[in-house]
Parts: structure tokens; C-alpha cells; sequence
């Protein structure tokens, strides 16, 4: 029986790989069933369930919280995201990076950075240091 | 008797510094092995975007992305500076900072304006202190990155790289060679750089379900945060490393001023004992 070569992976790990005579996938418009031979494909994918039919009759359920699928004839990839991602979602992601940064930029003054005291403490040492190095020179 | 108490505290302080870096270096071999397997587990991943994306781009497709295409004059670019949260670890984040800042600084003279995305809390000390004009901050990533924790920030990158802010996006992380060597490294994220495998013409395209466009808007964002979490992931092995190295040559300081010290210590200790007998036997030759 045709089978087909099953990569499942996410930016953060490999989450499942192997054969399968059959997956079925979530995609965004509309559930996809492919089978060996496909024709090459690209599409987004909803979160949801892949199925993968093993040779041995079993099914394989991975859930995906979205990603891209794309198939050629003999391999299918699914690149799943890590979370669920959405536009907003994202937007509020980036809205909140960006307070991040200006709130840091803004209370320069409030909490004294420890990281930058350290920087200070550390070149000060230096130039005590080397303010002793010359010292001793001259005598 | 002049100092022996005193060197006995120094050693006594200077030994428990050692059990200290000792452990942090042991800690950190540990986290290294870790940081590595996640390192290499995102791998597949960004491998397998790089063919798509490629495929994508050299297949006759109607529609060409904007991250896929140079543009002519560059006024403004962007940097996203991935650095540890935590020190310790040696020159690995003053020598990729010392980098960027070079780089930057020739990008100031020819007169291109520079917006800055930070990741980790001493990348964020230092570029605010630094003066640049800090865009967006991702800190606290942890051990364990999560490609979900940096998905705004990066966001906030490629909008103004749509939208005409900036004209190219770089990405600055220390990338993990071997345990003794991490490379400072600035890689260009967007335009994409066309990879060096010879594409084969291609006379066939995907089928686009439902289109083209929108595919290949995620496709390319889905790339590009790939990439700023591998270089994450590459930077977190290095700290590790770093730190493992470092915390190791504190380890071997601590034992070689130890050693000096009770050499010093037993003379002291020695010259107090030879003074002593010599009091009594000229005491005794004075009765």
C-alpha cells in the first residue's frame, strides 16, 4: 500500500514523524483528507486535530493550535504553531512590547537598574584600579 | 602574631566562594545540555520553513511578498538584539554588544536612522543607557524560551518594515559554535537572503487554498520569528556555556589563591612558633 512521509513540527520541537496511508487536517476552509500522490498544496490550518492513518490501520491524533500545511507528492508538513494566534492577538502582543519598552524608557528614574549599577560599579573599579597601577609607578 | 588569624578567614571566605562558582559552573553544564537538545529541536522546523519559503519563492507565484524583495535605498533599519537575562557569563554579552554597537555606529554615519528590539534584561540596560531608540523589550524569557513570548516583539519589527520605517531588519545573537566558542553573530532577517542551494527552476506551482496572498503573509511572518526563536535558542546554549566556562575559571582562581594563601598562612604560623621558642630559650639564658 502508498504510503505517505508525515513531519509534524513546531518552532519549538519535532512533535511526530512517520508513515501514513492517510491524514486528515483542519484546514482553514474546510477539513482535507490526502492521500499518497497528492498534488502540491499549500494552505493555513485552524486549530484542530491532524489524523494520520498508520499502515498497520491505527490513527494518530495530533493537535495543532493552527499552522500551515503543505503537501507534495509523497510528504506532508505541517508547520503548527506553538500557541493560538489570531490578529488581535498578535496586535496585543506587540502593543504590550511596546509599553514594555517605553515604560523603561520613561521610570529611568524610579527604580534604580541594578544591571546599569553594576555596569557603573564595575568601570569605577576599573579606574580606581588603574589610578593605584599608576600610583605605584611613580613611587 | 601578625595575620595568621586573619588569612585563616580570608581562605575560610575565599573556600565557600569556591563551592559557590562550583556549583553555578555545575548548574550551568547542566542547563547547557538542555539548552542545546532545545536548540537542536528547533531545528526541523525552521529547516523545513526554509524549503517551503523557497519553493514559494522561486514557484511562479503571482503574488511576491514584500520581505522577498530589496529595497533600492536604505534609510532606516532595525536591530533585534537577543541577549542573556542574567550576567555571569563572562564577555559573552559585552563582546556581541561591542559588535552591534560598531555596526551601528557605521550605519550613523552614513546617516541611517536605527530602531532597537530588545531581548533580555542586560540588552535592555544597555541600550537604554546606551541611548538607542529602544522600539520594543521582551525580558525574562527564562530557561525555557517560548516562541510565544517574543511574537510581539517581533511583530512590531516587521509592521514597520511594511509600513516604510525601517527598509532592513537584522538579528544579533551569539551563536553557539562549541562549549569554549560563541560567535557574535549579525545575520539579516528581512529583505530574506535568497539561500545558497541552487534552486531548480521550477515549472509547477502549490495549489492555494483559498489563495495566495494570505498563505504566504503567514508563511513569511512564521519564517521570520522561526528565525529570532532559533537565534534565542542559539543565544540561551551560549549564556549557558559561558557562564559554565567562566563560573569554571573562578573555580580554578579560587583553588590557586587558596594555595598561596596556606603557604602563607604556614609561614606565618611558622615564623610565630620560631619567635616563641626564641623568647624562652634567651629568657631562660637571662635567669
Amino acid at each position: 500500500m502508498a504510503t505517505i512521509q508525515v513531519d509534524i513540527v513546531s518552532a519549538e520541537q519535532e512533535i511526530w514523524s512517520g508513515a501514513g496511508t492517510m491524514v486528515f487536517a483542519p484546514g482553514e476552509v474546510g477539513e482535507l483528507g490526502i492521500a499518497p500522490g497528492h498534488t502540491p498544496l499549500i494552505t493555513r490550518l485552524s486549530p484542530g486535530d491532524v489524523r494520520v492513518i498508520k499502515e498497520d490501520g491505527e490513527e494518530e491524533f495530533i493537535f495543532v493550535s493552527g499552522g500551515i500545511l503543505e503537501v507534495q507528492p509523497h510528504v506532508v508538513t505541517v508547520l503548527s504553531d506553538t500557541a493560538v494566534r489570531g490578529h488581535d492577538l498578535d496586535e496585543t502582543a506587540a502593543l504590550e512590547a511596546k509599553k514594555r519598552a517605553e515604560e523603561k524608557l520613561a521610570d529611568s528614574a524610579a527604580e534604580m537598574d541594578y544591571a546599569q549599577a553594576q555596569a557603573e560599579l564595575a568601570s569605577a573599579i576599573a579606574q580606581i584600579r588603574s589610578i593605584e597601577k599608576l600610583r605605584k609607578l611613580r613611587k | 602574631m601578625a595575620g595568621a588569624k586573619e588569612i585563616r578567614t580570608q581562605i575560610k571566605s575565599i573556600g565557600s566562594t569556591r563551592k559557590i562558582t562550583k556549583a553555578m559552573e555545575m548548574v550551568a553544564a547542566s542547563k547547557m545540555r538542555r539548552a542545546q537538545e532545545r536548540m537542536h529541536m528547533a531545528r526541523p522546523y525552521a529547516e523545513k520553513m526554509r524549503h517551503v519559503v523557497a519553493h514559494a519563492a522561486s514557484a511562479n507565484t503571482e503574488y511576491h511578498h514584500a520581505y522577498l524583495a530589496a529595497r533600492e535605498s536604505v534609510s532606516n533599519v532595525g536591530y533585534i538584539i537577543v541577549s542573556s537575562d542574567r550576567g555571569l557569563c563572562g564577555g559573552l554579552n559585552s563582546n556581541l554588544f561591542r559588535k552591534v554597537v560598531g555596526d551601528m555606529a557605521d550605519n550613523h554615519n552614513k546617516g541611517v536612522g536605527i530602531n532597537v528590539c530588545v531581548i533580555g534584561k542586560k540588552a535592555s540596560a544597555f541600550f537604554k543607557r546606551y541611548g538607542a531608540n529602544v522600539v520594543s523589550e521582551v525580558t525574562d524569557l527564562g530557561d525555557t524560551p517560548q516562541l510565544e513570548e517574543l511574537i510581539g516583539a517581533v511583530k512590531i519589527m516587521m509592521d514597520d518594515y511594511e509600513e516604510g520605517r525601517i527598509d532592513r531588519l537584522y538579528v544579533v545573537y551569539n551563536n553557539f559554535v562549541n562549549t569554549m566558542t560563541q560567535k557574535p553573530t549579525i545575520e539579516q532577517l528581512i529583505p530574506v537572503v535568497p539561500s545558497e542551494e541552487v534552486e531548480t527552476k521550477h515549472h509547477w506551482d502549490y495549489l492555494y487554498e483559498p489563495e495566495a496572498k494570505p498563505i504566504v503573509d503567514t508563511l513569511m511572518d512564521r519564517y521570520i520569528e522561526s528565525l529570532v526563536y532559533q537565534s534565542v535558542a542559539d543565544n540561551n546554549a551560549c549564556e549557558q556555556a559561558a557562564r559554565m566556562v567562566a563560573m569554571k575559571a573562578a573555580t580554578d582562581n579560587a583553588g590557586k589563591l587558596i594555595d598561596e594563601l596556606q603557604l602563607v598562612y604556614n609561614k606565618a604560623r611558622q615564623a610565630a612558633i620560631t619567635q616563641e621558642l626564641s623568647e624562652i630559650v634567651s629568657g631562660a639564658a637571662a635567669v
